[in-house]
């Protein structure tokens, strides 16, 4: 627990994080950008986790352990998907967002 | 919990050591000899299939992460029977196309983990289980769509998948951690007793359904679909639409009924709206279709409208309908992709005109597709009809009349694509159809026994009413 900071702070800046993330993946032009933009969401339930435990649930740990898997598993996540933008890379030489539309409707 | 708790583990224990195994064999046997991988394949997964059908009992393990029933152990063997299938269907296509680029075994191991983290996933006892069974489950499958990583559209398809369920998970986490926050624990027995209706828990529950949507691919969320279906090997696609889907739909299912089921008067008509636009979205797409495989992505959309009516009811006849609808789907789906798979891999043409006159060249393979598509749309004499009949015996009970009807004229908008189809085969003709040509065993016989599934499931009844006596056992279902 930090002094001075309640858990209201924390979940206001993890929302702003999640909508941030949501944001940028809508509007990014760039696959590595819409790659980053989903971190953030990850990372957003990621600090969510951890306040909500401290400062709610202090006696158990569930939530600080569900963070650790969290990060593996989004490690994992963004490795996949950039070896295939590395894979897409090297057919079109391009990470734009527009050049992924050969299939529409 | 003693040693032999782990018997209740089954399944994810033989399937972890078929992984091993074929990882071994994939060391030891010798370039030239690799492609027999694919015998060995079929072998050990048969075996896992056929010990997995001895009956279980109901157990929960490791402190209640893992748990097990009846209903989840026939789901698991009903999943075991379709990969199975697709095995069958699949290995012509891995021995000619993909062995040839001196790879091919990380096919079976990326859908064998994927089939792992289902299980997983369904057996889930905690949030925790449950978000890395669907990890595991969804990262393999991305693996699997860019698997044709000398064709652009594959990898296309790939980069749209895993975006997109990265947002999926990423929105359901956000959903975890808020109803951990209102109810202080990940456990589901635990979020049961202490789930109320407060805000907090109802955006949590919003944002936690999405997760599992986007697999199910309802409707704000099934933009990819019809992208990576056309996109991924065919093979791929038919396990994302069959096997995927239907073990989302189950564990959907499992969380409404018993842990959600305090929410219920929310869900209910949230389940109800997507319900309605899921239907129109994925039929009024579907007709305006030529490729084969975007065409049975939007059909599949449509299905899983109707799996959502059986859903909304929240019974032990919802439970039962959705189950065996479910199965009819997967025998019906596998064996519509089968059939695409095979003139595709014999041809490569996947356009519906291309199936004109296939009747005159190829009667066996158009009548399977006949039955696949009668199976989809719901005509009486195959067992489609029977699942969409008890669906929709299901919501009238509950007095959803309305809902009824939309969905009866739904079905009758499907009929007229499905037998745009059948119209193509059977009655059109065509100089350039597609000539004569023979399958290899394992298709054939990947292809007779879905087939035979979709006849015998809709006549053998007393399969319905033990789906329906497992479903009492299952926790939380009040009738």
């Amino acid at each position: 627990m930090i002094a001075g900071i309640s858990l209201y702070e924390i979940l206001t800046i993890t929302s702003i994080l999640f909508f941030v993330g949501v944001y940028g993946f809508i509007t990014r032009k760039n696959l590595i950008s819409v790659l980053i933009s989903i971190e953030l969401i990850l990372n957003a339930s990621v600090v969510n986790f951890v306040a909500i435990n401290k400062y709610l649930y202090p006696n158990a740990l569930q939530g600080v352990v569900f963070s650790i898997f969290i990060i593996a598993v989004a490690a994992a996540e963004t490795v996949l998907a950039v070896s295939i933008i590395i894979n897409l890379y090297r057919q079109i030489s391009s990470v734009e967002v527009k050049d992924t539309e050969i299939m529409k409707y | 919990m003693t040693l032999d708790s782990f018997s209740f583990m089954r399944h994810e224990i033989l399937l972890l050591a078929v992984i091993i195994l074929l990882l071994i064999a994939e060391i030891f046997i010798p370039k030239n000899k690799k492609s027999n991988i694919v015998h060995l394949v079929v072998l050990l997964f048969g075996v896992h299939t056929v010990v997995g059908i001895f009956p279980m009992g109901e157990e929960s393990l490791f402190g209640g992460m893992f748990r097990t029933n009846n209903l989840i152990h026939f789901f698991k063997n009903v999943l075991n029977i379709g990969v199975f299938i697709l095995l069958l269907q699949s290995t012509d296509w891995i021995q000619e196309k993909i062995f040839s680029q001196n790879r091919g075994t990380e096919f079976f191991l990326l859908l064998f983990s994927s089939l792992l983290g289902m299980y997983f996933m369904i057996s889930a006892g905690d949030f925790l289980m449950f978000y890395i069974g669907l990890e595991l489950s969804t990262l393999p499958v991305a693996a699997l769509t860019a698997y044709e990583t000398s064709k652009r559209i594959s990898s296309e398809a790939g980069i749209k998948f895993i975006l997109s369920a990265g947002l999926a998970s990423g929105t359901a986490l956000f959903g975890i951690t808020l109803l951990y926050a209102s109810s202080g624990s990940i456990y589901f027995d635990d979020i049961m007793q202490l789930i109320a209706s407060d805000n907090l828990t109802i955006l949590a529950f919003i944002l936690f359904f999405t997760g599992l949507a986007f697999k199910i691919s309802l409707v704000p969320f099934h933009f990819w679909t019809a992208d990576v279906y056309e996109g991924a090997p065919i093979s791929v696609a038919s396990y994302l639409s069959v096997i995927s889907k239907g073990s989302a739909v189950f564990i959907l299912m499992i969380m409404l009924f018993t842990v959600l089921k305090p929410l219920m008067h929310i869900w209910e008509n949230l389940l109800y709206l997507i319900a309605l636009a899921t239907m129109f979205m994925g039929n009024l797409f579907a007709l305006r279709q030529q490729n084969m495989k975007r065409f049975l992505a939007y059909s599949s959309i449509a299905q899983a409208g109707f799996i959502l009516l059986g859903m909304v009811t929240g019974t032990q006849l919802g439970t039962a309908t959705v189950v065996y609808f479910v199965m009819i789907y997967i025998f019906s789906n596998l064996a519509a992709f089968g059939v695409v798979q095979a003139i595709s891999l014999k041809t490569g043409r996947e356009n519906m005109n291309d199936y004109e006159g296939l009747y005159r060249t190829n009667p066996n393979l158009s009548l399977v597709m006949m039955l696949a598509l009668f199976s989809l749309a719901g005509i009486p004499p195959v067992a489609g009809f029977f699942g969409k009949f008890f669906l929709f015996t299901a919501a009238a009970s509950k007095g959803y009349y309305l809902l009824v009807f939309i969905a009866v004229v739904n079905v009758t908008i499907s009929l007229y694509y499905y037998l745009l189809v059948v119209r193509a085969m059977f009655i059109r003709t065509n100089e350039s159809a597609i000539p004569y040509f023979k399958n290899k065993i394992y298709m054939r016989l990947g292809l007779i026994i879905a087939a035979a599934g979709i006849l015998v499931l809709g006549l053998y009844s007393p399969l319905y009413d033990y789906i329906y006596e497992l479903s009492s056992s299952f926790c939380g279902c009040d009738l």
